[in-house]
């Protein structure tokens, strides 16, 4: 796996582009944690969140359905369809939920890096 | 002025909220006596506590509305005597209370015939929620009933009986015929027959002579010696008027009961009045809550120095009667020289309708209507407003609801019209209340009370609210969600007539956004269902639902389960072992469905297109258990095995499971096929179901398990195998088209304007000629049907998708966990 360090934390490679189905999502690997990467096609938008969601902790948002509410990009998790914001991360439909981690990605030609400097160290699931 | 009021039923109820409304301009005390423990409650509607309504919801109005009205209720606490010189009443704890003016709402008892043996356990009287009380606890021991008396009450009764799980129970009527008041012969005989098919058995012209019995009663006697075997008894021969009270202190009353009242409901004695079943007007004691609630107002209204009449009321009613619409309004049967009937039977469905015109053709008199009585509320209109007919009459019984004119019927009533007779509401009254922006039926409800006593008026309340909403240039649009401004039909629609294939195209022409979790399986299904491509192709796979994206379903966890389709039910040993076989490498945990097929539980994502390539090198395919779509057609072991079987039943679930396999839908779709009436494959239980008769299959449609059950109902009878296959297309594709989102075909039918009449005239009539379009929509369907397992196995582009990391292929989700439970694999608790 390869990596490059910044100033502002560490943009690890993830994928190719062409591996992440357009307007869907993939979940990737870094060490042991597991990112969720979207692809917004009709936007060229690409958003990366936590994978587990904290509803009832599954490993699962990656496989979830995108879309958008009032223009604000969202994922709906597969189990209990509970949508977060992609943006921040909050929680849309139970304002009691946590919130997702995001982290910022960016495109390099046709290769997608992740940046990893906030990623916390996640509880065991 | 001080009112006293003797009796809390219905109508001294009525009475209550009638003087409560007036009082604000004259000051008003209030004191009512019950001698039931309860306050007024909604006896109509009594059998509904038989399936679950409490004694609370039957209520008409809670204590605390007594207190903050300022109405002292005495409940439990009968008047015992009436001293009409000193004007008050004394009760049964001794309370004497004075008053301006009496009022008597004492009600009516059962009417007891008085035959040998009527005191013994086992026979009930049904009026009062004790009654039921002391029946519920008493049908335990019992195992075959009899209700003596088949009028209204009689059947209400039977159906309690049927509720309280005894099936075996006979409906015993002294005339010719059921409910003599209300219908004729013909139409008797039609509803017997009708009930009968639902499990009740009928006897009339039988005479109970004596009950049978020690202490409690073993069976009843009749005057042709023959014998009944009965452990429970319910006696509803008729009501008598409480009139007791009114006797013993010299008001007159009539020869055979009930307290004579003038048109204003005066007694004898002027500062007396009586309402309700107690009142004898003209001669006549109503038996029905609306007369009740007439007098109610007229009384009130007298005494408040305002001039009403009550001038005879029309007997009509409407009533579901173990599930048969029973109607009777006018007059059902005039003298044949005064009138001129037609009548219109169809004894396969079971419908009878009669009405009644004037010689001269111009009015409508009054009728009777059984198994349909949609047209009641129409019709009862036209003769209580005197209409003119149209020049052909039967229109009126043969013009089916649902059909383009619908609604014109409430668009042609005057205002004055009477809707709701219960509280007196009319049209003019429901459409201001629409104008006034109530434009929900709940609304209309709240603020009119129209619809809110017996519920009779309810469609065309709702009809009504449609039509002044329409008259206003409004229109009730059910739209997808904020991406999309169309209902799914629409959509359908739209999305058929540019061809279009994949979801990104109809966004691009008629949405707006990215879309959601809403409106992207709606899309998914609608192209689905309209070409039956691969369903993860032309980029559709990421707006899938979930399940469908990796065609099984997710578990707690996050692995996946495998459905392998067994059509019909039926598998060889050889593919037993190959399940076996699989479930063991794969380490799968393996369950018997409630569908009549094996579920193999707890796949990783990545296994997935491994398992499924073995099932179909044996000779498996999906079984589409992710999908809105046909699951399993569950078959019984039928002719060639059963020694009742009619049919090889098997046999033709196989060929229907094929046919519509991978068919998508709106929701799922589930069938069964039965080989004779035991029914053992549950096929009315189903969205489409069959069973085999002794001419061919009885089709039956639009049930339900699940949640909300509901049965399902008789589309066509004894048809062949083709023609029952031609049904079935159209019948799907009709549901396909036009059902909203994740509705069941049940729910469907219930909000289908028209319903089963409607239903089986598109399907079987084809009443819209549609009938071809839709048998050609399915056979494309079925031409274009491929194993969607069978293609992702076969194309490694799709093979891809079916891994948890995307830069880690091989690797599995090391989060998921697994625990042992009777020697098989379970899913980790979730926390
Ligand atoms: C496996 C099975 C239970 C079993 O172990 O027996 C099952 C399992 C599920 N059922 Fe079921 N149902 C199963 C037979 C039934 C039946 C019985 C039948 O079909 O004879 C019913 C009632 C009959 C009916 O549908 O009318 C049934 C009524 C439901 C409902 C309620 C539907 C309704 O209209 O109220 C749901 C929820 C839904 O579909 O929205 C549901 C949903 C589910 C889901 C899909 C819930 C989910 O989304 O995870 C379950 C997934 C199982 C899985 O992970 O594979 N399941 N489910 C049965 C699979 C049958 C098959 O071979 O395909
Ligand atoms: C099972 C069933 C189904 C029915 N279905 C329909 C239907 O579908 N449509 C329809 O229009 N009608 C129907 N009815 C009839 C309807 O319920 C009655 O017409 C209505 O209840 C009459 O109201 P009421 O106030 O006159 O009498 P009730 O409701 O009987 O009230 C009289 C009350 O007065 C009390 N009382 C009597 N004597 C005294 C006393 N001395 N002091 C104090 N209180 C006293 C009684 O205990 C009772 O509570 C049905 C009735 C039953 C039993
Ligand atoms: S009844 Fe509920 S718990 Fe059982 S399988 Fe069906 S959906 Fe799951
Ligand atoms: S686990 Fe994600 S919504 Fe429940």
């Amino acid at each position: 796996m390869s990596t490059t360090h910044t100033t502002t934390g560490t943009w690890f490679f993830a994928c190719k582009t062409t591996d992440v189905p357009t307007n869907g999502g993939v979940c990737v690997k870094y060490n042991d944690e597991q990112i969720a990467l979207f692809f917004f096609a009709r936007r060229n938008e690409w958003y990366a969140t936590q994978n587990l969601c904290p509803h009832r902790r599954q490993m699962a948002l990656s496989r979830g359905m995108t879309g958008t509410v009032q223009d604000e990009p969202k994922v709906a998790c597969p189990f209990h369809k509970k949508t977060f914001s992609l943006k921040d991360g909050r929680c849309l439909s139970d304002e009691h939920e946590c919130s997702l981690t995001t982290y910022p990605v960016k495109i390099v030609d046709d290769r997608v890096y992740i940046n990893v400097a906030e990623i916390p160290v996640m509880a065991e699931v | 002025m001080k009112v006293v009021v003797i009796g809390n039923g219905m109508v001294g109820y009525k009475c209550c909220e009638k003087l409560i409304a007036r009082s604000a301009s004259s000051p008003l005390e209030l004191v009512v006596f019950g001698e039931e423990p309860r306050p007024a409650y909604d006896r109509v509607h009594l059998t509904s506590w038989f399936d679950g309504k409490t004694a609370n919801d039957l209520l008409l109005a809670p204590l605390s509305w007594y207190t903050d009205n300022g109405i002292r209720l005495h409940l439990g606490d009968p008047v015992m005597q009436i001293d009409r010189t000193h004007k008050t009443v004394t009760s049964y704890k001794g309370i004497t209370e004075q008053y301006d003016y009496l009022v008597i709402a004492t009600g009516s008892a059962a009417f007891v015939p008085p035959v040998p043996g009527m005191d013994k356990k086992g026979v009930f009287i049904y009026r009062t929620i004790e009654d039921l009380e002391m029946m519920k606890a008493y049908a335990p021991q019992a195992s075959c009933g009899a209700v003596i008396g088949g009028g209204l009450l009689g059947l209400e009764a039977a159906k309690a009986l049927l509720d309280l799980g005894i099936s075996n129970t006979h409906v015993i009527e002294f005339s010719p015929r059921l409910m003599p008041r209300q219908i004729d012969e013909q139409g008797s005989a039609i509803l017997q027959h009708k009930l009968h098919q639902l499990g009740l058995k009928i006897l009339t012209g039988k005479n109970t002579r004596e009950v049978m019995g020690d202490e409690a009663v073993t069976g009843l006697q009749f005057a042709d010696d023959t014998i009944l075997p009965a452990d429970i008894v319910v006696v509803s021969a008729g009501i008598k008027p409480r009139d007791e009270l009114a006797r013993a202190c010299g008001l007159a009353t009539g020869p055979r009961g009930g307290i004579i009242v003038n048109e204003q409901l005066q007694t004898s004695d002027p500062y007396i009045y009586a309402v309700g079943e107690c009142a004898l007007h003209n001669n006549m004691i109503y038996g029905l809550v609306a007369p009740g609630y007439e007098m109610a107002e007229v009384a009130v209204s007298h005494m408040c120095s305002d001039h009403k009449a009550f001038t005879g009321f029309d007997m009509s009613t409407k009533l579901k009667l173990i599930g048969v619409d029973v109607a009777s309004f006018g007059d059902p049967f005039p003298a044949p020289d005064t009138c001129h009937s037609i009548v219109f039977e169809d004894k396969y469905k079971g419908t009878y309708k009669r009405i009644n015109i004037t010689p001269d053709g111009q009015f409508l008199l009054g009728g009777i209507l059984i198994g349909d009585a949609a047209a009641y509320n129409l019709l009862l209109q036209t003769a209580r407003n005197k209409m003119v007919l149209p020049a052909n009459p039967e229109e009126l019984l043969l013009g089916s609801r649902g059909t383009a004119d619908n609604g014109a019927g409430v668009t042609a009533l005057p205002d004055e019209a009477m809707i709701c007779s219960c509280e007196n509401v009319s049209k003019g009254a429901i459409c201001q209340a629409v104008t006034d922006g109530h434009e929900t039926l709940d609304d209309v409800k709240k603020c009119t009370k129209a619809g809110t006593c017996c519920g009779g008026c309810t469609p065309m309340v709702k009809d009504l609210i449609t039509a002044s909403m329409k008259a206003q240039g409004k229109y009730i649009r059910n739209v997808v969600c904020e991406h999309f401004a169309y209902s799914r039909q629409e959509m359908l629609d739209l999305i058929k007539l540019k061809s279009l294939r994949s979801f990104d195209e109809v966004l691009d022409h008629y949405g707006s956004g990215e879309g959601c979790e809403v409106c992207k399986p709606v899309v998914a299904s609608i192209l689905a269902s309209l070409w039956n491509d691969m369903i993860l192709d032309k980029g559709n796979d990421t707006a899938q639902d979930s399940n469908d994206r990796y065609l099984a379903n997710i578990q707690k966890g996050g692995t996946y389960s495998v459905v392998p389709r067994i059509p019909g039910g039926e598998i060889t040993p050889e593919k037993l072992i190959v399940i076996g076989e699989i479930a063991t490498k794969y380490n799968l945990y393996t369950k018997i469905t409630g569908g009549q097929r094996i579920d193999l539980f707890g796949a990783h994502l990545s296994d997935l297109p491994d398992i499924w390539e073995e099932l179909i090198a044996a000779g498996f395919e999906s079984g589409h258990a992710y999908g809105k779509a046909l699951r399993t057609v569950k078959s019984c072991v039928g002719s060639t095995w059963c020694r009742f079987g009619l049919h090889d039943s098997v046999s033709f679930a196989i060929q229907i499971e094929e046919r519509y396999r991978g068919l998508r839908a709106p929701h799922k779709i589930k069938s069964a096929v039965s080989g004779c009436i035991r029914e053992c494959a549950e096929a009315q239980s189903k969205d489409f179901g069959i069973i085999a008769t002794e001419k061919g299959w009885n089709l039956y449609v639009c049930g339900n398990g699940g949640s909300k059950p509901q049965h399902a109902q008789l589309l066509a009878a004894d048809l062949d195998s083709d023609t029952c296959i031609r049904y079935i297309d159209r019948f799907l594709m009709f549901y396909i088209k036009t059902a909203d989102p994740l509705t069941r075909t049940a729910t469907w039918l219930n909000k289908l304007d028209g319903g089963m009449d409607y239903l089986r005239n598109v399907v079987v009539n084809d009443s819209l000629g549609i009938a071809e379009q839709l048998e050609a929509a399915m056979q494309l369907l079925v031409d274009n049907y491929k194993c969607e397992w069978r293609e992702v196995v076969e194309n490694p582009e799709l093979r891809k998708r079916f891994s948890h990391f995307v830069n880690a292929p091989a690797d599995k989700d090391p989060t998921v966990k697994f625990e042992t439970m009777r020697a098989q694999k379970k899913a980790a608790e979730w926390k």
